[in-house]
């Protein structure tokens, strides 16, 4: 097959938030930008985020960045760096400032300030009371988001190849990164992106179980392609269930609804958080929420035929709150549940949502990578942000409206690294390896004449089952040890998938088993770091591990405060220090403590 | 026992790759309790027959990608629901644009038109340090404009669009470029207006409101495009 070449500056491989506010940074900075994405910008899956973005702009009740500081240390129950945490919520007004100056049409208080509403986990005074620090536009805060963005993106006359999918990464013998391969979807042609620099945004993986809040799109190429290229996995075991996915369906009831006055009630009406936290309640962090809900149906207090649900109830909140501030949750319960809030409680169960791990970065957006004794080398060339990246910023939970934020601030960070690192002639585009193209033609020729192989459909599957029952919710150390002997043998009939359909044009058979790979890499990463981490913590919450005197909540300091990085080669693990050290120096850390709320 | 569930289709077919021209294929599917929407039908479909080519997403209405033409009126596959849906179930792809490839159609003109009408706001003050001040009642205007998903079920239904899809805006582009004459915060209304001020732009609206029918998300180009036409009058005079 003939491959053809394109050089740039830069290339972007995914335009959801995050990659479409790096792109802003390099197009505005006159670079020669290419941004990839397998679906047209305004499609990625950042359109569907609901509740808010946030910012201690202190709009409706007072705030400040050191409280969401410590909220945010606190909900990744100190597993995420406090240098990039710091970085983050220091830099939230300016980024949420700057997407309001490029059009976000934001819900507004009377004094025509952005509207800010709380959500679980967001508190005044280091835990003391809830804040309103979500900036929101109604409950279609990602949409107004990813719109805003691409808009000021075609402001800037930012390049895109839409319907692109990139297929592997390309390193050179020095292990820098110097491009992408991708195929145009229309033609089933691979191209070369050689580039300086390389940014991955390609959002999260929550595919890999079978119910899940997460898009059909969202299969974790980014984090598959660093895997296969030799670069480590970070925490990859810590993925959030969201408390309120619609029963059934996996689509997503905001928390913003339970910010609004939401209660989650069990099968006699009781309002079971304010048992397992008696501040917060309802506000809780989703991790304890997810789990309370989880004890109480696993106790026979679910609701339903199946007793497998538990409610949330708005019907005490006025038709007109619900119709201003929810709408798009009461159109998605009326089509989704078959029920109007406005009437009835919705019936909701903890659903995979978001990948807290991904490819190990520093606050500036470099992937970092252990090398010659330092656990955190950059890797030459190689940027990521968003939810396929790990900054780390969310730890073992993260917290809601701390994602969108996320996607901002980094986004930004990794455009003005790679815009310095290319104006200061730090990166130049250095020559491809003759083998450039090789990893992904053979990923192709091997699916292009595979036979009596097996069914992307089954494998898939397979694969969703065993991460839904063997690394769910609550973690059981024999389901985990069983979980990575069944992942392992699922990864192997994934070597052989076959598809029928062989047309060049827009082969969706293909790029479904293209996807499986990138699946594949992340359910094994997911697995096998979940096995060996015999702690609770977060989102991780193990029998083995369980609530004691001497370790409050399960939780190992002594033996386990740190982040694990995983290997594909070998299936490999090892581990790298947290930073319990802000950026500033006249900041304190925020020291360890138990987990209540 | 659950009573099995089979849907007939009758699906449009083309792949330029392997046929001469397009076809109507007819084919039927056993359905899962759990398969509520179209789109998971084709999604079930799709395990029996892994050549049928759709687009799809987010599966909740939001992304805009699985919009197609069923049994005669475009709406989006995730949000319909199957078991309304009269037998054989009719699929083709949004009329009016080039068929890549079964349900899949070229969206560029449509997207075109979209990014003809500067689609972002505009404001030359410079950028203050806080965000610019807009009250509710201004950013309610807002409301039932900035929502569009740009799936083109309106574009694609509306006939003006389909006869002159190279200067007609069409109904989702006017609505975008009311969105932004609407916002306090923008600046260019007037240049916005001079920018449709054409016999075809904007003017080959002829409020057949086919585009209202098919919104997805319930808006109304129509009245967005009559909002404009006021104001091209009340400037004109
Ligand atoms: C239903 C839902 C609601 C949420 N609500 C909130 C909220 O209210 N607040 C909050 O803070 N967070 C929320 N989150 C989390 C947050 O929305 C996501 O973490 C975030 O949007 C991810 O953004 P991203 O830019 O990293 O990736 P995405 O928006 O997923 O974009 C990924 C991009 O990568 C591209 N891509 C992927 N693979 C390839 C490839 N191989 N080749 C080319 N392109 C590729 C895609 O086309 C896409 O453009 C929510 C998440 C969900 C699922
Ligand atoms: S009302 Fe105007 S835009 Fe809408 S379908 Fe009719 S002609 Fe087209
Ligand atoms: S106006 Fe409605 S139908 Fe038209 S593109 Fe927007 S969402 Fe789709
Ligand atoms: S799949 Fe996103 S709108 Fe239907």
């Amino acid at each position: 097959m003939k491959v053809a070449k394109r050089s740039y500056d830069a290339v972007i491989v995914g335009a959801g938030g995050a990659g479409l506010r790096a792109a802003l940074q390099l197009s505005e900075a006159g670079l020669k930008t290419a941004v990839l994405t397998k679906v047209f910008p305004t499609r990625s899956h950042t359109v569907a985020a609901q509740g808010g973005v946030a910012a201690s702009l202190g709009n409706s009740t007072e705030d400040n960045w050191h409280w969401h500081m410590y909220d945010t240390v606190k909900g990744s129950d100190w597993l995420g760096d406090q240098d990039a945490i710091e970085f983050m919520c220091k830099k939230a007004n300016e980024v949420v400032v700057e997407l309001e100056h490029y059009g976000m049409p934001f819900d507004r208080l009377d004094n025509g300030k952005i509207y800010q509403r709380p959500f679980g986990g967001h508190s005044q005074n280091y835990g003391k009371t809830p804040v309103s620090r979500s900036c929101a536009a109604a409950d279609r805060t990602g949409h107004a988001m990813l719109h805003a963005l691409y808009q000021r993106n075609v402001r800037a006359n930012t390049q895109f190849f839409v319907e692109w999918m990139a297929l592997d990464l390309i390193r050179d013998a020095d292990g820098d990164v110097v491009g992408v391969t991708a195929m145009e979807m229309e033609t089933g042609e691979v191209s070369i992106f050689h580039a300086k620099a390389t940014i991955f945004a390609t959002g999260g993986a929550g595919r890999i179980y079978y119910s899940s809040t997460n898009a059909f799109i969202n299969t974790g190429d980014g984090v598959g392609m660093a895997a296969r290229a030799g670069v480590p996995l970070e925490d990859m075991e810590f993925w959030q269930f969201h408390p309120t996915g619609v029963a059934g369906a996996g689509v997503l009831i905001t928390e913003g609804v339970r910010g609004e006055g939401g209660i989650l009630r069990n099968s006699s009406g009781d309002r079971f958080m304010e048992r397992y936290a008696p501040n917060l309640k309802d506000l809780a962090s989703r991790d304890v929420v997810s789990r309370a809900m989880t004890t109480e149906i696993n106790e026979g207090r679910g609701c339903g035929t199946d007793k497998d649900h538990v409610l949330l109830d708005i019907t005490h909140l006025s038709p007109d709150t619900i119709m201003k501030r929810l709408p798009g949750i009461r159109e998605i319960s009326i089509q989704f549940a078959g029920i109007d809030p406005i009437k009835a409680p919705i019936p909701v169960v903890p659903t995979c949502h978001y990948q807290m791990g991904g490819i190990p970065t520093n606050y500036k957006g470099q992937v970092v990578a252990p090398k010659d004794g330092n656990a955190s080398s950059p890797v030459a060339g190689f940027y990521a942000a968003g939810e396929c990246a790990c900054a780390s910023v969310h730890g073992a939970n993260r917290l809601g409206t701390n994602s969108l934020l996320d996607l901002l601030v980094f986004g930004k960070s990794a455009g003005e690294t790679v815009v310095e690192d290319i104006k200061s002639g730090n990166l130049s585009l250095k020559a491809l390896p003759e083998d450039a193209a090789d990893l992904a033609l053979a990923r192709m020729a091997r699916l292009e004449n595979q036979t009596n192989g097996t069914d992307v459909h089954e494998v898939r599957l397979a694969m969703q089952r065993t991460m839904q029952k063997h690394a769910g919710v609550f973690r059981f150390s024999d389901l985990l040890k069983e979980g990575v002997t069944k992942i392992m043998e699922v990864a192997e009939q994934a070597k052989h998938t076959q598809i029928k359909d062989k047309s060049k044009v827009w082969n969706t058979a293909r790029m479904e088993a293209l996807e499986l790979d990138n699946l594949i890499e992340v359910a094994k990463a997911t697995m096998t770091s979940a096995e060996a981490r015999k702690e609770s913590r977060g989102a991780h919450v193990r029998d083995d591990a369980p609530d004691t005197a001497e370790f409050p909540n399960g939780r190992r300091d002594d033996e386990w405060l740190k982040h694990t990085l995983w290997y594909s080669e070998g299936n490999r693990l090892d581990y790298k220090p947290v930073n319990l050290q802000p950026m500033s120096e006249d900041v304190d850390p925020i020291a360890l403590a138990t987990r209540t709320y | 026992m659950s009573t099995k569930r089979t849907v007939q289709f009758k699906i449009y077919r083309y792949d330029p790759d392997r046929d001469d021209k397009p076809y109507m294929q007819d084919i039927s599917v056993d359905l899962e309790p759990s398969d509520k929407k179209l789109l998971d039908a084709l999604v079930r479909l799709k395990v029996k027959d892994d050549s049928t080519s759709f687009r799809r997403s987010c599966r909740e209405g939001v992304c805009g990608s699985d919009a197609m033409n069923i049994n005669g009126k475009n709406g989006l596959a995730c949000l319909t629901e199957v078991d309304d849906l009269k037998q054989p179930i009719v699929l083709r792809p949004l009329p009016g644009l080039p068929v890549i490839r079964d349900l899949i159609v070229d969206m560029t003109q449509f997207f075109k038109q979209y990014h003809s009408i500067k689609p972002y706001l505009v404001n030359n003050d410079p950028a203050p340090e806080r965000e610019r001040l807009q009250s509710p009642e201004d950013r309610e205007e807002l409301n039932g404009l900035y929502e569009c998903i740009l799936c083109a079920c309106c574009s694609t239904s509306c006939p003006s669009f389909w006869w002159n899809p190279d200067k007609f805006v069409g109904p989702a582009g006017l609505l975008a470029a009311y969105r932004f004459i609407a916002d306090t915060r923008d600046q260019e209304a007037s240049e916005r207006l001079d920018n449709l001020e054409d016999p075809y732009r904007l003017f080959r609206c002829h409020t057949i409101m086919n585009c209202v029918d098919v919104c997805p998300k319930s808006l109304n180009p129509t009245r967005a495009i009559g909002k404009i036409k006021d104001m091209m009058v009340r400037r004109a005079v």
